[in-house]
């Protein structure tokens, strides 16, 4: 029973509840008009502490589709923030007079102290570079959706494995499916971070390899997800001139992977994939951003508890 | 050589690392004790090399959670009738709360002053605890207030 509960990590719904909330979201995109008026006379709070342009559309696409109305800040200084209202006292006074609540928050743990102290659903759209849970329910509705399952894949993770939240999540959740493998490709200077590699993968006794260049690996596997690699990560010029040139996807590349290889990126993308990649039918990251949309579209209508009426 | 009595009943908090006595005996406060106190500093150990001892003439609360906390390789001796009547060796809590502080500038604790410190044990053997908020690891030393 997911009906009030906040998502603040996304370690705090079990497989099962991550489960029902794809089978809704596939549900949705099979038939979206069944759903345009299931949120009827519901409010979405939207709280950005810092700008976004794609969650916050995502989500608020999301819950306007259902039929429900959003308000929000999308910058701090338009409110009380601006006069230095505490997270605990925004929340208390939002949870007045909406139904449930996304934050997004440039310091880690903020959604999760909302949730603390809030009467409504807290769904953490982000905070620094801890947790996005519901980019993870994105990249796990876009693996399902085409690979038609969660299990026994190769993932090849790409980039800034040490800074990007996005990947550290997605490890976590894909480790908990069965025979998943991880091939993690980055330079040494942005690895996974020690306790994503022992309290994840080594304790779970998970298959993983380290290597710093694509083209060593590209042809074993089955999902390439691709993160940016930032020239103020590296400790020297030297390496990341060295290194550079093999984070950038392009499609002599891709002439080395499967024929059902997925590209997913959680964008914003800036060089890290070329745009003549785009235009390959294994290129997914757009159409994980629709995926976005539709796995938050499921999401509220669980917290809120309206998917019983369906 | 330096004689301090033994204690007919009280409490003898033993092995406390050389120089860590001090906090202790701030922390229980016993410069305000009316009873016999003894901090007793730089004693020769075998297993430490050097260590503090404090020895309090009266039955007082004391919350094992801090001082395992300050020092886990701390041992407390329960005296009656001048011997030992139960020894309690130091173990770390599973939680902690506001005694260490999360020291991740990222962290929201470190600008919503008003949230209680949580932190939960990750590792005994090198005194490592995550934040409730963050998930940041600090060793004890890194974390304390």
């Amino acid at each position: 029973m997911l009906k009030g509960r906040h998502l603040i990590d996304p370690m705090d719904f079990s497989v099962d509840e991550i489960d029902s909330i794809l089978n809704l979201a596939d549900r949705i995109v099979e038939n979206p008009e069944k759903y345009i008026h299931v949120c009827d006379g519901k409010l979405m709070a939207t709280l950005f502490y810092e700008p976004s342009t794609r969650t916050r559309f995502s989500f608020e696409a999301a819950m306007l589709r259902l039929g429900g109305k959003v308000m929000g800040f999308s910058e701090p200084n338009s409110s009380s923030v601006a006069k230095g209202e505490s997270v605990a006292d925004t929340i208390r006074t939002i949870s007045c007079y909406a139904d449930i609540a996304v934050m997004r928050h440039p310091k880690e743990g903020a959604p999760k102290i909302a949730s603390l102290y809030s009467d409504i659903p807290v769904i953490n759209a982000g905070d620094g570079g801890h947790q996005h849970p519901t980019q993870t329910l994105t990249d796990l509705l876009t693996i399902r959706s085409v690979k038609k399952t969660l299990s026994n894949l190769t993932i090849g993770l790409c980039g800034d494995l040490k800074f990007g939240r996005t990947v550290h999540s997605l490890i976590k959740s894909m480790s908990r499916y069965e025979n998943n493998k991880f091939v993690l490709i980055s330079p040494k200077e942005l690895k996974v971070p020690d306790y994503i590699r022992k309290e994840v993968l080594e304790k779970k006794n998970i298959e993983f390899i380290e290597v710093e260049r694509i083209e060593e690996v590209i042809d074993t596997l089955d999902i390439l997800y691709v993160t940016r690699v930032q020239r103020e990560r590296f400790f020297n010029e030297e390496d990341y001139i060295r290194l550079k040139d093999s984070y950038i996807l392009d499609m002599k590349k891709m002439k080395m992977a499967k024929d059902d290889m997925i590209v997913m990126h959680p964008l914003p993308r800036v060089n890290e994939i070329d745009y003549e990649v785009d235009s390959d039918p294994r290129a997914y990251y757009f159409k994980q951003a629709r995926y976005g949309m539709f796995v938050r579209m499921a999401l509220i209508m669980k917290l809120l508890g309206v998917d019983e009426i369906c | 050589m330096l004689t301090i009595n033994s204690i007919k009943k009280g409490i003898v908090i033993d092995h406390i690392k050389a120089g860590c006595g001090i906090k202790i005996f701030n922390y229980l406060g016993l410069d305000k004790a009316d009873f016999r106190v003894a901090l007793i500093m730089n004693v020769e150990s075998q297993k430490l090399g050097r260590k503090d001892i404090i020895k309090i003439e009266n039955v007082i609360d004391i919350d094992y959670t801090v001082l395992g906390l300050i020092d886990p390789n701390i041992t407390i001796d329960i005296i009656e009738d001048e011997k030992i009547k139960e020894k309690i060796n130091l173990k770390l809590p599973e939680k902690v709360v506001d005694v260490i502080k999360c020291k991740n500038p990222r962290c929201i604790t470190s600008i919503e002053k008003y949230v209680p410190n949580v932190f939960y044990l990750v590792d005994e053997q090198k005194g490592e605890y995550r934040c409730e908020y963050c998930d940041e690891v600090h060793t004890l030393e890194e974390a304390k207030v």
